[in-house]
C-alpha cells in the first residue's frame, strides 16, 4: 500500500477544512495509506514571496524535518507544491534527502495521474465546469501546457474530470489568464487584483460556467469572495471536493 | 507615488482600463497566432537565449571586435559610461556639424538618458518620427509602452492633439485621416532635418554593422536624407554573427506585434557615401546588472514588449503606472537596478503568474527575477513597514505549531462574532470588493484528529 | 584612462560561465511551394504580387497598375522596364526626390517565409529612393527565392561598406488605437514582381 504524508496548506487547514477532508478521502478511496503529520503549519510561501527569506527559512526547515521521510508527499495546492519543488533550494540545498523530497512531493492531480496512474474516475457530475488554471500549477509545475508556449497540448487535471459522466467544460476566451490573487498582491495591489478577478468571472459567466474549480484554493477563495460580494450564483469547488463527491 | 496608487487611479476609469486591457490582449493574441505558424518556435527561443548568454560571457572581446569592424567600414565609435556622457557626446557631434534640426526614430536608450530635453535646452529642434512617439511628444508625455508608445491614447484624444498641433479638422478621429496628416507633417521634418538619430536593434560584432527594424520607414527616411547619422545603443544589443540575425529577426516582430517581420529591416555597414555614421555605445548601469548572477539574463532583452502585452497587471494599469522608461515586467527588473529606492514597488506589481517568462523570445526568467528583486528589496530594508511587520509576526506564529493552532482557533472564534460594519471597515482591504472566506468552527486538523481518534 | 577602457575594465570584472555559441544548422522551414508562400506572406502584410515571364509581360502588367497609370514622376532602375521620366543618376540632392510617385527597383532576392525582398544601395545613387516614393515596385528574378531567413543570411556577406534592407510590404503603422493604416512615412504601396 502506498504511504503518503498529507501536506495541507495553512489557509486550507484553517478556512477550508472540507477541502482537506476531501483530499484525504480521495486518496483513501484509491487505497492510499494517508498520514497527516500534525506538526505542520505552512510552507513559508507568503514570506518568501514578499522577499522575506529570513522568515521563510525556519518554515522550510520545519517542512523538511516533518516530511522528508515519507515515501510521497501530496498537497491539494499547486503553489504550495511549487514552493517545495522550485523554491526551497536556497534554504535546503545539500541537505540529506532534499533532492528526493523535491521529487516525491506532488500536487494532488499530478499524484493521481502520474503515480497512481488514474485514467478514469467513475462518477456522475452533470454540470458545466469552468476550470481555472492556477498559475503556479500551470507555469511552475507544468500541470498543463500554458497558452504562451508552442508545444503539443497536454493536461494533468482535465482528464480526471473529463471522465465524469455528464460533465462539460466551459470554453473561456482567455484560458489561462491569472485570477489576480497572487498572495499579498491581493492586498497591496487591491484594485488590480479585483479587476483581474472580476474579468475572470465575466469570462466564466459568458462561457456558461456553473461550477468554477481548480487546484488552488487561494485563487478560488479570491474568486469566490468576488462572486459572493456580487451576489452571483456560480458555485466554487476545489477539485478535490468534486472528485470526493463522485467517488 | 507607488505603482499601486497610480494603478488604482488608472482603474478608476473602468471603461478605459478595460479598453486598454483588450487592446493589448489583442496584440498578445496576434503573437500567439503567428508563433503557432513557426514549428521550431520553442527551439528558436532556446537558441536565442544561448546566443545572448554566449555574447554576454565574452562581451569585452565582442565589443572590441565590433568597434574594430565598424571603424574599418568608416564609422566613428564613441563610448559613454552613463546617461550624462551619452548626452554630451551626442550634443557634441550635433554641435560640431552645426545641426539645428534633428529627427529621431525609436530609441528607448535615448529615453532612458533623457536626451530630448537635454538637446532642446541647448536650442535644438528634436522631432520623434515614430508616429506613436510623435503623439506622446506632442502630448508632452513619456511613452507608455516600448513598442506601442501611445497605446494608452484613444483616437479622439489623438484627434484633439493633432487638431491643436497639425491643424487637422476638429473632432476628426479616423486613424487613416490622422496618419495621413502625420505623414505630411513628418515628411516635412525629414526633408528639413540636418541629422538623423536612430536606436539599434542589433549590432553585429563580426561585421561592424547595425540593424534597425521599423514598420513606418522613419529610421530610413531620417538617415537617407540628412548626411549625418547617429546610432545609439546599449552594449547588450551586440550579437556575434550576421547569421544570428536569422534567429532574432524571426522572433522579434512576431513577439512584438504578431508580424513575421517588420516592414523595413535596415542593415547599416559604415556611413553613406559623402555622409558620416557615429555609433555611441552606452553602459549606464548595464555593467552593474551584468555582475549580478540573478539579474544578468535581463540583458538578453531585445525590447519586443511581449512581456508587457501578456502581463495582466500591465494591461490593467497602463505603462505610466510604472513611472519608468521601460515599464512592465522587464522594466520592473531594470529600473530597480538603477534606483531601488524610487522603484521599490515595481517588483511587487506582479502576481508572479509567469506568463511573461513563457512569452519572452529570449527566455529571460522574468518572474523569477521579480521574486529575486523582492528579496533584494527586503535586504535593503525597502519594504513598507506594514508588510515587514506582518511577515515578521506571521513568520514567528507559523514557526511554532502551538502558536499557529491557537491563532487559528482565536481567529475562527472571533471573526464570525464581529458585526459586519466593523469587520468590513476601512482597515479591511480584502473586504473592499470581496467577501471574506467563511471562518469555520473546526479546522482540518481538528476534524482529522477526531476522525483518527474515532477510528482507534 | 579613456571611456572605452573604463567600460571594458568594468565588464572584464564579471566572470561569466562559458557558454558555447550554438550551431544554427537545421533551422528554418522549407516550403513545398515557396513562391506561393511568398505571395501569401506578402499579401498578408498588405503588399501586391505578380509573376511574369519576360520584360514585355512586365511592362504590360505595369501599364495595368493604377499607381503606375496615375504616376507623374517615375524612376526605373531596371533597363527596359517602365517609362521613367526621372534619371536618378542626374539627381544631385536626394531631397529633390520628394515628389516622386513611383520607383521601380531591383530586388536582389526574396524570402518566402515573410514576403521580404533584399534591396541594396550598391547601384543606387540615393538610397532614399526605397522610401521616399509614394509607391514602390520591386522586380526580382524568380529563381532568386530562398525559403527562410537562415537561408537569406547564408547568401549575404557584409565585408564592404554599404546599406541593405529587407522590405516586406508597404510602410504602415497601428499606433492609433491598433488600427492598421497602410502608408506611414514610406511608400503607400509595395508591389513585388517575380520575373523569369
Amino acid at each position: 500500500m502506498i504511504k503518503v504524508g498529507l501536506f495541507i496548506p495553512c489557509y486550507v487547514d484553517q478556512l477550508y477544512p472540507q477541502v482537506g477532508m476531501a483530499t484525504l478521502k480521495v486518496l483513501e478511496k484509491f487505497k492510499v495509506d494517508v498520514d497527516y503529520p500534525l506538526a505542520q503549519t505552512c510552507c513559508g510561501q507568503p514570506m518568501a514571496n514578499a522577499g522575506c527569506t529570513a522568515e521563510a527559512a525556519p518554515l522550510a526547515e520545519k517542512f523538511y524535518r516533518i516530511f522528508k521521510d515519507y515515501p510521497y508527499v501530496v498537497c491539494p495546492s499547486g503553489s504550495c507544491t511549487s514552493m517545495v519543488r522550485n523554491h526551497y533550494e536556497e534554504y535546503l540545498k545539500g541537505r540529506p534527502g532534499f533532492e528526493e523530497l523535491k521529487k516525491k512531493t506532488f500536487e494532488l492531480c499530478e499524484f493521481l495521474t502520474e503515480v497512481l496512474k488514474v485514467e478514469k474516475i467513475e462518477g456522475h457530475f452533470p454540470y458545466k465546469i469552468g476550470l481555472h488554471q492556477s498559475c503556479h500549477g500551470l507555469r511552475e509545475l507544468r500541470l498543463a501546457n500554458s497558452s504562451e508556449r508552442m508545444i503539443p497540448p497536454f493536461n494533468k487535471i482535465k482528464p480526471l474530470l473529463a471522465s465524469l459522466e455528464g460533465i462539460s467544460f466551459a470554453e473561456l476566451s482567455r484560458p489561462d489568464e491569472c485570477c489576480g490573487f497572487g498572495g499579498t498582491f491581493a492586498i497591496s495591489e487591491e484594485a488590480i487584483s479585483c479587476m483581474m478577478g472580476k474579468d475572470r468571472i465575466a469570462d466564466h459567466e459568458n462561457a456558461g460556467t456553473e461550477v468554477l474549480t481548480g487546484v488552488d484554493m487561494s485563487c478560488l477563495m479570491h474568486l469566490e469572495g468576488l462572486l459572493r460580494r456580487a451576489g452571483k450564483s456560480i458555485r466554487v469547488m476545489h477539485i478535490a471536493e468534486i472528485l470526493q463527491g463522485v467517488l | 507615488m507607488s505603482h499601486p496608487d497610480k494603478a488604482a487611479q488608472f482603474i478608476r476609469d473602468e471603461a478605459k482600463a478595460h479598453w486598454h486591457d483588450r487592446a493589448l490582449w489583442y496584440v498578445r493574441a496576434k503573437r500567439d497566432r503567428v508563433a503557432q505558424g513557426v514549428p521550431e518556435w520553442e527551439t528558436l527561443r532556446e537558441i536565442a537565449a544561448q546566443i545572448k548568454a554566449h555574447t554576454l560571457s565574452k562581451l569585452p572581446d565582442y565589443l572590441e571586435m565590433f568597434e574594430g569592424n565598424a571603424k574599418r567600414l568608416g564609422a566613428q565609435v564613441h563610448w559613454a559610461s552613463n546617461a550624462a556622457e551619452h548626452n554630451e557626446i551626442v550634443y557634441g557631434i550635433l554641435k560640431s556639424h552645426g545641426v539645428r534640426r534633428l529627427v529621431k526614430s525609436k530609441s528607448m536608450l535615448t529615453e532612458e538618458c533623457h536626451l530630448n530635453p537635454f538637446l532642446e535646452a541647448r536650442g535644438l529642434e528634436v522631432v520623434d518620427t515614430d508616429l506613436g512617439e510623435r503623439i506622446v511628444q506632442l502630448a508632452k508625455e513619456p511613452p507608455s509602452h516600448i513598442v506601442l508608445p501611445a497605446i494608452h491614447k484613444r483616437k479622439e484624444e489623438i484627434g484633439e492633439l493633432f487638431h491643436r498641433h497639425l491643424h487637422t479638422e476638429q473632432g476628426a478621429s479616423d486613424p487613416a485621416y490622422l496618419t495621413e496628416a502625420a505623414r505630411g507633417h513628418l515628411r516635412g521634418k525629414f526633408l528639413k532635418a540636418d541629422a538623423g538619430l536612430t536606436g539599434v536593434n542589433f549590432a553585429i560584432a563580426e561585421t561592424g554593422g547595425l540593424v534597425v527594424c521599423t514598420n513606418e520607414g522613419n529610421a530610413d527616411m531620417g538617415t537617407s536624407l540628412p548626411p549625418l547619422h547617429i546610432a545609439c545603443m546599449g552594449f547588450e544589443k551586440l550579437i556575434p554573427r550576421a547569421q544570428d540575425l536569422g534567429v532574432f529577426l524571426r522572433l522579434l516582430a512576431r513577439s512584438a506585434t504578431g508580424q513575421p517581420i517588420t516592414t523595413y529591416t535596415s542593415h547599416f555597414h559604415g556611413p553613406r557615401a559623402g555622409g558620416e555614421l557615429h555609433i555611441v555605445i552606452v553602459d549606464n548601469g548595464r555593467s552593474q546588472i551584468l555582475q549580478r548572477e540573478e539579474f544578468r539574463r535581463a540583458l538578453f532583452c531585445i525590447r519586443c514588449g511581449a512581456c508587457m502585452n501578456t502581463c495582466p497587471v500591465f494591461r490593467r494599469s497602463g505603462g505610466h503606472s510604472y513611472e519608468s522608461t521601460v515599464p512592465g515586467p522587464i522594466g520592473s527588473i531594470l529600473s530597480p537596478a538603477r534606483d531601488p529606492r524610487k522603484y521599490w514597488s515595481l517588483p511587487h506589481a506582479s502576481s508572479l503568474c509567469g506568463s511573461c517568462t513563457d512569452v519572452c523570445p529570449v527566455k529571460i526568467d522574468l518572474h523569477h527575477q521579480l521574486l529575486a528583486w523582492r528579496k533584494e528589496l527586503a535586504r535593503l530594508r525597502l519594504l513598507p513597514l506594514s508588510k515587514r511587520m506582518a511577515m515578521n509576526i506571521g513568520g514567528w506564529v507559523l514557526r511554532y505549531t502551538w502558536a499557529y493552532e491557537w491563532s487559528g482557533r482565536l481567529a475562527r472564534w472571533a471573526i464570525p462574532k464581529l458585526p459586519r460594519v466593523i469587520l468590513y471597515g476601512r482597515w479591511n482591504v480584502w473586504g473592499r470588493q470581496r467577501e471574506l472566506p467563511p471562518f469555520p468552527k473546526e479546522s482540518f486538523r481538528e476534524m482529522y484528529k477526531q476522525k483518527v481518534g474515532s477510528r482507534r | 584612462m579613456n571611456r572605452k577602457q573604463a567600460i571594458l575594465n568594468v565588464l572584464k570584472k564579471s566572470s561569466l560561465p562559458d557558454t558555447p555559441l550554438p550551431d544554427l544548422q537545421g533551422l528554418g522551414v522549407c516550403y513545398e511551394d515557396p513562391e506561393r508562400q511568398f505571395a501569401e506572406a506578402l499579401k498578408g502584410v498588405g503588399g501586391h504580387f505578380f509573376r511574369v515571364r519576360d520584360l514585355n509581360a512586365l511592362n504590360r502588367e505595369l501599364k495595368g497598375l493604377k499607381v503606375y497609370q496615375n504616376a507623374q514622376k517615375i524612376v526605373s532602375l531596371i533597363p527596359g522596364v517602365g517609362e521613367p521620366n526621372v534619371n536618378l543618376d542626374l539627381v544631385e540632392d536626394p531631397h529633390d526626390l520628394k515628389d516622386l510617385d513611383v520607383a521601380i527597383l531591383k530586388g536582389e532576392f526574396a524570402v518566402a517565409e515573410n514576403g521580404a525582398v533584399w534591396v541594396t544601395d550598391r547601384q543606387l545613387r540615393h538610397r532614399v529612393i526605397c522610401f521616399i516614393p509614394q509607391h514602390l515596385i520591386l522586380v526580382v528574378d524568380a529563381h532568386q527565392l530562398v525559403h527562410n531567413m537562415h537561408q537569406a543570411y547564408e547568401r549575404l556577406t557584409f565585408t564592404e561598406p554599404g546599406y541593405g534592407v529587407f522590405i516586406s510590404g508597404p510602410s504602415k503603422t497601428a499606433d492609433i488605437e491598433q488600427a492598421l493604416v497602410i502608408g506611414a512615412h514610406g511608400p503607400r504601396s509595395s508591389t513585388v514582381c517575380f520575373i523569369g
